[in-house]
């Protein structure tokens, strides 16, 4: 006999996620999730955040990675608080996952919690977990045309930043194309040129920090 | 890529499924996914055929069907589908930024054969 079901298949990671974003509410925590294809330098960004804004918020992050644990090492070595979730394998982190992470973190007074997702531009973008904003790394040795290839990604994401302009000189790389492309479908998107290398724009990404706490509160 | 995680979780909803309706024999499960929503069809079926290997579902064919990507144009309103993932300007106004997505982000169990 046939069964309608019309169910998500993705259902039980929705759910999770939405305890995660009650909990995230509940403690007043500014939640995001980071993403990006291998080695676009969302490492990089968290070092250089945690270092600069480190005075100003009390920050914390959880770190997918397949294999080791040196992003969590590299990001600890700022003096916040890092949980690494070996993900062995697996190309995206889910709700559950980092729900077991947060056992290991002191959520009270946490102003901003960061995911580092696995480096990966798809899999990454069908699984909520429960965080206020998905942001996005592109670097710009990777080609403008990525947000072209892969428009869930940036459609689903509050911000692009299109890291390493520094190396701009040495690639073909538009940025304004990109940005047109990140915008397609998703006209909101705020896209931030910036080097974690030599800081700049960062700026404009702390300032974008900032008013998202506050709007939090 | 993911597509391994996604068989798992239909797996667990169609036992779900079957459960409440006293079934045990699954025949045909129909997915819907969207354009957009970065399925791999034969990396899918890869991993059902492996997941359902000498199990209680063994043999159970998987239908995967496409829901073409629809979009409401940024600009005038148009609604178009888009055959490519590339740029997408509006057929009636040209506009390439900021359309919104109707359909061809879904993925959900449509329905299931079963005995
Ligand atoms: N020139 C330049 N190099 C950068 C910049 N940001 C990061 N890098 C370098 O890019 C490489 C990868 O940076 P990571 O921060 O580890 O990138 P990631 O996205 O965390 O990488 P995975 O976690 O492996 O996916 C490192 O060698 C960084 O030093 C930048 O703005 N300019
Ligand atoms: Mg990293
Ligand atoms: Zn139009």
């Amino acid at each position: 006999m046939e069964i309608n079901i019309e169910r998500n298949i993705l259902e039980a990671n929705d759910r999770l996620a939405v305890d995660l974003a009650d909990l995230f509410r509940t403690k007043s925590i500014l939640c995001l999730n980071l993403m990006s294809s291998p080695g676009a330098g969302k490492t990089s960004l968290l070092e250089r955040t945690l270092a600069d804004l480190g005075g100003e918020f009390k920050m914390a992050v959880v770190e997918g990675d397949l294999q080791t644990d040196n992003d969590a090492r590299r990001v600890a070595a700022t003096g916040a608080q890092a949980v690494q979730i070996n993900t062995e394998g697996g190309c995206h982190l889910d709700a559950g996952m980092v729900q077991k992470a947060l056992a290991h973190i002191d959520l009270d007074g946490l102003d901003i919690l960061f995911i580092e997702n696995v480096g990966n531009l798809v899999c990454p973008a069908e699984f909520s977990l429960g965080e206020d904003h998905k942001v996005t790394l592109l670097s710009v040795t990777e080609g403008d045309d990525k947000p072209e290839k892969y428009p869930l990604m940036f459609s689903i994401s509050s911000v692009a930043l299109l890291n390493k302009v520094d190396l701009l000189p040495y690639v073909d790389f538009d940025l304004d194309k990109a940005a047109r492309h990140a915008k397609a479908l998703n006209k909101d998107i705020i896209v931030m040129p910036v080097s974690c290398r030599d800081g700049e724009g960062l700026g404009q990404w702390y300032d974008w920090l900032r008013k998202e706490r506050k709007n939090k509160k | 890529m993911h597509e391994m995680s996604v068989a798992q979780s239909i797996l667990e909803i169609i036992r779900q499924e079957l459960g409440k309706h006293g079934l045990s024999r699954l025949d045909t499960v129909v997915v819907k996914a969207g354009r957009l929503a970065g399925i791999v069809p034969d990396a899918l079926l890869f991993a059902w055929e492996v997941l359902t290997k000498d199990d209680e579902f063994d043999g159970s064919k998987l239908v995967i069907e496409e829901i073409p990507l629809v979009l409401r144009c940024g600009s005038c309103g148009e609604e178009f589908t888009s055959e490519t993932n590339m740029l997408f300007p509006c057929p009636r106004c040209g506009e390439e930024l900021g359309h919104a997505i109707l359909s061809g982000r879904e993925m959900y169990i449509e329905k299931v054969e079963a005995e």
